[in-house]
This record gives structure tokens, sequence and C-alpha cells, in this order.
């Protein structure tokens, strides 16, 4: 089927070339872990153990609350030392539970072979649940809410996620050519549980190795591998879905409104380990990259203070100018490197003083440059100079809520205007005075 | 340590860099105008030059704003002021011009992004209603060849050639001829101090289109209109001269490339840029056919230049987007 292009979009210089060639390496525990209760969207987690308690790599530690909810599992073994406010990516205190690190036990039964082969459908989607699995892109959205889809919207394609457009990051990458045999098996697992017509492998064409490498495993399975041209932001779900299938899901609506389930690659590799051994997701692969001595990619357990795993990639070869969770392009610099790596913690960045521009801003000079690469076809100019002059509503009729934050505008904006953070403002704004 | 939101690293272009790049695009054409009338072009571009940016600064200065004098735009408001005046104009006009477009068409109106006419061309049109006499009766051939880009006749501008001798069979026969078309295109005509050369204003254009300095979708649209116009205008006996003619006289290729494309007067949104730049080149035609004037460019930029929040309206449709 031919491959269609999505509008807009931008060509930033990828520095995949500092960690793509460097094995995942497992990074040993810390001191100390803080587990956040809430690593995704959705409502936090109710914490089900106390101050002292003993628990062991796996152990739950949570319990979802509602549907759209997942537990947290302990990444280490250890003792509770308690729930406290503590820094999380996101940028304020958040609950965390707190565990000083001790040994090396396992919970009993993680890592034991099971034959998953006559679960039913419920039963993998609750293991998948209980197993703490969310989407491992950035979003964090809980997976079995996506595995659930509502019965009038039937699945009929499945799209495994390995574009991974972001600059910098090789986590993905690097999953694809370690582990191509489990990302297969957790991707049969989705097509049981969904069972669509067509199973589709995405993957930017600046991973050949990876393209070949999974060309060769998915043989006989009916699963595509396809080639997508890289072009930020081909990895964003809408963008993705339009170029597999040339359908578009309606603005506001979801992936399953045109039958479509988008999966990152990790996130598959996360619900075959979940189902085959019984491992919850308490550890995740974390890409960092920039001014540090030796960028790489690691296998980090959740909780863990970003400064232990820089100095696991040799430290930051000079002065630290910014600490970014994430890519360039969607990160969020963080206030302190004492911020752990939670479950949708792809990469961590860091740009050095001489590497972090603080620019003039200008005013627009209408270059368009914004309404060329917007991958929703908005119009970043108007919206901002709306939501500037207090103009909500207009810049919500102008399709403020749809944007994606992709920060493509903002990235080719000669005046330097900082246009994705005026509408993450203006969106919180529009949804504040919709709840009054 | 830096806390920002992201995206955390940034296109390799600013203002200033575009504002340098259009008026390097600008330089073959200077260059051109310098061998097409001698130095007195260079002397009135440099007098442009230094108004603009001196009035720039000193409203700046006086008004306590930040100086951006410095970022090109100004120097590129002078150069396109001086191209669209005649060479034997005496020195205060590129300096009046060039005053009045700064002040009044730009910082008036709220400095660099807030303009809505083209500082150049609302300084050209008030020194064109202030000395008409000037803009439009003191034209001088170029230094190697005839005024009208045709031996022998050096009464009139192509443009006023066609306007004031279009029913002499002398000049109707020549006037789609390969050697006035060949001047045309090189420039080898009279004319004001930018505008003659098509050759060198492409070649810069190209360089604009390339570094994307400006939108190739406007000057394809307005040139491109004035040429099937012509075209249509010829066939029907409106007009003597062939679409070539058209596209090549006065300053269709200025205005076409370097004027309409200016990114703070014109349509932000594809189909609005479209649009802009046809409607322009028929206006264009329109006035050379029926107007009082034998150009019709810059009016026609100047009138568009009034439509462009109403085509700003013309958006694109959003991924995704549900008729309602």
């Amino acid at each position: 089927m031919k491959l269609l292009k999505f509008k807009g979009g931008v060509h930033p210089h990828d520095h995949k070339e500092l960690s793509k060639s460097s094995q995942i390496m497992p990074v040993p525990a810390p001191e100390f872990v803080y587990v956040p209760l809430s690593q995704h969207t959705g409502a936090p987690s109710k914490p089900i153990v106390e101050k002292k308690a003993q628990v062991k790599k796996g152990t739950r530690l949570s319990e979802p609350v509602g549907f759209v909810s997942v537990p947290v599992h302990s990444p280490v073994s250890g003792t509770v030392m308690g729930i406290v406010p503590y820094y999380h990516p996101l940028g304020k205190k958040m609950d965390a539970i707190k565990i000083k690190v001790e040994g090396d036990e396992i919970e009993d039964g993680i890592g034991e072979e099971r034959d998953y082969s006559n679960m039913k459908k419920e039963e993998m989607i609750e293991a998948i649940k209980m197993a703490g699995i969310v989407g491992l892109g950035g979003a964090a959205f809980p997976t079995h809410v996506k595995l659930s889809p509502p019965p009038d919207k039937p699945i009929d394609t499945v799209i495994i996620n390995g574009a991974e457009c972001e600059p910098y990051l090789t986590s993905d990458y690097r999953l694809m050519l370690e582990r191509p045999d489990d990302i297969i098996k957790g991707t049969e697992i989705i097509r049981r549980i969904l069972n669509p017509k067509r199973v589709v492998i995405g993957i930017e064409d600046n991973k050949p190795d990876a393209i070949q490498i999974l060309r060769e495993k998915v043989d006989g399975t009916g699963i595509e591998v396809v080639s997508l041209p890289a072009r930020y932001p081909q990895g964003s779900e809408k963008q993705l879905i339009y170029a597999i299938t040339g359908r578009k899901v309606p603005a506001g609506g979801l992936p399953f409104d045109v039958g479509c389930y988008v999966q990152n690659v990790g996130t598959a590799i996360a619900i075959y380990e979940a189902l085959r051994f019984g491992k919850p997701l308490y550890e995740r692969v974390v890409t960092i990259t920039g001014g540090v001595n030796k960028p790489g990619n690691f296998l980090v357990p959740i909780g863990t203070p970003a400064s232990h795993v820089i100095e696991q990639a040799g430290g930051v070869k000079g002065e630290v100018g910014k600490i970014i969770f994430g890519g360039p392009m969607m990160g969020l610099a963080q206030i302190t490197d004492a911020v752990p790596v939670i479950k949708g913690t792809s990469g961590i960045l860091i740009q050095l003083k001489n590497e972090v521009h603080i620019e003039d801003v200008y005013p627009c000079i209408r270059c368009s440059s914004c309404v060329d690469v917007c991958p929703m076809g908005l119009m970043p100019n108007m919206m901002e100079m709306l939501i500037n002059a207090g103009k909500y509503e207009m810049a919500e009729k102008m399709g403020l809520m749809f944007c994606i934050e992709c920060g493509c505008c903002s990235y080719v904006c000669p005046s330097k205007r900082p246009l994705v953070h005026t509408f993450k403002m203006g969106k919180r704004e529009v949804l504040k005075r919709r709840k009054k | 340590m830096y806390i920002s939101s992201s995206p955390h690293i940034r296109k390799d272009w600013n203002v200033k860099k575009i504002m340098y790049g259009v008026v390097i695009a600008l330089m073959p054409a200077f260059i051109g105008s310098i061998y097409f009338f001698g130095w007195r072009a260079a002397y009135l571009t440099f007098l442009s030059v230094v108004t603009a940016v001196l009035t720039e600064y000193l409203f700046q200065k006086i008004t306590k704003r930040k100086i951006t004098a410095f970022d090109g735009s100004a120097i590129i408001t002078g150069i396109l002021l001086a191209f669209n005046i005649p060479v034997k104009s005496p020195w205060w006009l590129p300096v009046v011009g060039s005053f009045f477009a700064i002040l009044v068409a730009k910082q008036f109106f709220g400095g660099l992004g807030y303009n809505i006419f083209n500082p150049a061309l609302a300084g050209r049109a008030f020194v064109m209603a202030s000395w008409p006499q000037i803009m439009t009766g003191r034209w001088s051939a170029p230094l190697h060849g005839s005024i009208s880009g045709i031996d022998g006749i050096t009464s009139a501008t192509p443009l006023n050639l066609l306007k004031l001798h279009a029913t002499d069979p002398a000049v109707l026969s020549r006037i789609n001829s390969p050697e006035m078309l060949k001047n045309l295109f090189i420039g080898n005509v009279g004319g004001c101090i930018g505008e003659t050369s098509a050759l060198l204003l492409l070649i810069g254009a190209i360089f604009l289109f390339v570094m994307r300095y400006a939108d190739w979708r406007i000057s394809v649209g307005y040139i491109g209109t004035v040429f099937v116009v012509a075209w249509i205008f010829y066939l029907t006996g409106l007009t003597p001269a062939g679409p070539l003619f058209h596209i090549l006289s006065g300053g269709v290729f200025l205005g076409g490339l370097f004027m309409a494309t200016d990114m703070v007067t014109s349509p932000v949104t594809p189909a609005g840029r479209w649009i802009f730049g046809i409607a322009g080149g028929l206006i264009c035609m329109l006035i050379r056919v029926w107007g009082g004037y034998p150009e019709g460019v810059s009016y026609s930029i100047l009138f568009m230049n009034m439509f462009v929040p109403l085509l700003d309206r013309v958006r694109p449709k959003y991924l995704g987007e549900v008729k309602k």
C-alpha cells in the first residue's frame, strides 16, 4: 500500500549517532529510588505499602484507582522509607514511594516462563493492567485502556510504532536491533487481543538496519514492516496513522475512531514480558545523551534519580545548561538532576551551557513558516496572537485544542517566539474556563 | 541551569538572516543598475538606505523603543525605494521617500511586523503623488542602449511607448520584436533604477526561493497572471503588446519577486498567497490597460496589501477537521 506524506513537519539534525551504536546496559540500583504514584495519564494509583515494609524487585506498591489507572511496582529490593512529596518530571513535586535499596531479591514467580497461549482476552488485558504497563513512547497512556476499545469501534489496523522521530533518542532503535523477537511476540499478543486485519510495524528510514532485521523476523507472520520517510513528527500517533492508512483521526477523536491502534515497540516488549515472565514494568530503556562523556542506552530502574543515571553515562562534560527529560522537541527541562526516571522517560538529554541559546524574541514577521510546518494544519501565528490578546474562544475555533505540542512551529520561528509554550498555557486556560 | 519550554532546539536562522538574505538577493539588480545608469544609481540608493536606517534609529531612540534599525529590514526598504525612482531624480527625492516609508508606513503602524502596507511602495506612492513630473517625466536612456529598448526611438520608456504611441505603426511593428524583448529581459531600457533587468532580479529571487526567504507562490501567481491576462488582452486587441512584453516591462519582476513577497504585508496561508498574487497581477493589468498610469505594479500590490487580513482567513483545514 502506498505511503502518504503527512503535511508539514521539520528536519532537525537527529544527533542519533551519539548513542546509536551503544548496546543497552543495565544500570545498577542507586542508594534510594523514588517511585512516583502517578506515572501515567489518568488518576494516580493508591499506595498499598506502609513505611518500613520490605519489598522485592517487582513487588506491587500501589493499586489503580478507576479504569484509566495502573499500579506501580518496586524496581529494587529494600525497605520502604515512606511516601514523600518528591520531584516529578512534570515539574512539580508529587507523592512518591521512597525505597532504600538493600540486596537484590526478586519477587516470587517473576522470571519463570509461563504458557499464555490459553489465556482469555480479558485475562490478558487484566494481566497487562496489573503489570503497570503504559505507552512507553512518552505519553504514558495506560495500555489496557487502549486494548479495550468500545465494542462499536472495532480495530482493524494495529500499528507498532518504531518511528522514533525525536532527535537524539535511540532507545527504541536499540530495542529493535537487540530484541526484535520479543517485539514480534508482544505484537502477536496485541494481535490476539484485538484481532485486526492488518498489523504494521512503522520505522523511519534513517534506521535501515532496524527495518532489515525486523523484515527478516516477521517473515511468515503476516506482519508488515514499513519504512517511513524520516521527518519529525512522523512518530506522532495521528501523523503515523495518516501515513500508513490514509485515515484522518477526527479532530478531538482517538485512533479507535478510525479503527486504529498505535503502540510503541518498547511497550510491545513490556506486554510480552508481562505475560511470558510475569514481569511488571519496573525498569525501562532510557537514552542518556548530549553533553555526557559516554552517551548510551541504559536499562534503568524506575524511580532512579537522573543524577545517578548521568553518572553511569560518564558524567556531564562541562557545565550543565539544561537537563531535558525526553527529546529536544517535546522534552521537559528539569529544575534539578534529582528528578527520577519514570515509565514515560524515553531519554535524558543534557545540553551544556554553551549549547543553550537564549535568543531575542522578535515581533512576528508573518513569514508563515509555522503555518507551513504545522503537522495538524493549524495557524500558530494567529493562535498566538489571539491567546496573547486573551481571545481564547477565537483561538479555540482555530483549532487550539488540537495542537499536539510537537514544537515544529517554535522550532522554525525566525523571530524565536515561544509558540508552543503559549499554546500550552492557552489550552490550560480554555480547560479552566470550561470547568466553570 | 536553564529551564524553558520545549522545543529545546531551534532552526539556525532568524529575522536578521532573512533580512540580510533579501539584501543579498537585491545585489545583482543593484550592480546592474550601476552598469545601466551609472554611479548616480548607487548614490541615490545609498542616500535612500542611509535615510531609512537613520529614520528608524532616531524614531526608536526618541520613543525609547528597542533599537532594531540595524536588523536589515530598513536597508531593504531603502534599496527598494531607490529601485522605484528614476535615476534623474534629485538627491532629496529618495531621502523624502525613505523617510516617509519608514516613519509613516512602518513605524507609525508599530514597526516591523505590524505595518499593513509595504513601506517602500507606500514611500513610492507618496513621492509619486507629490512630484509626479519627476517620477514620470524624467527618464533617461541606459548607458549602453536606448530608452525605449528599440533602436532609433528615444522618446519614451517601453511602457510609455505603449501608452502614448500605441497607434504609431512604426512602433507597433517592433514592440514584440526579439530585439525589444531581449533588451527588456537584460534591462537595457529606460526605467526606474532597479526595475529594468528581469534577468538580474530573477537571479536574486531564485536565491530567495531556495533559502525560503520568499514564497514562490506569490511570485508565480502575480507574474503568471500578468502573463495570462496580457495574452488574453493581446489576443482580443485590448493591448498591442504581447504577454512577454508585459511581464518584462515596468516593475512586474521587481514587484512580483521582491515587493509582493514581503512577508509582513502578504498573507500567511498557501491559498491566501495564491489569491494575493493572482488578484495583484490582474489589477496590475487592469491599470495598465484602462488606468491613467502606464504602470500598475505598485498600486496593485498596495491595493492587495489591504486585503491581507481578509485573506488570512482562508485558513487551511486542520488534520481531521470535521464539517459542522
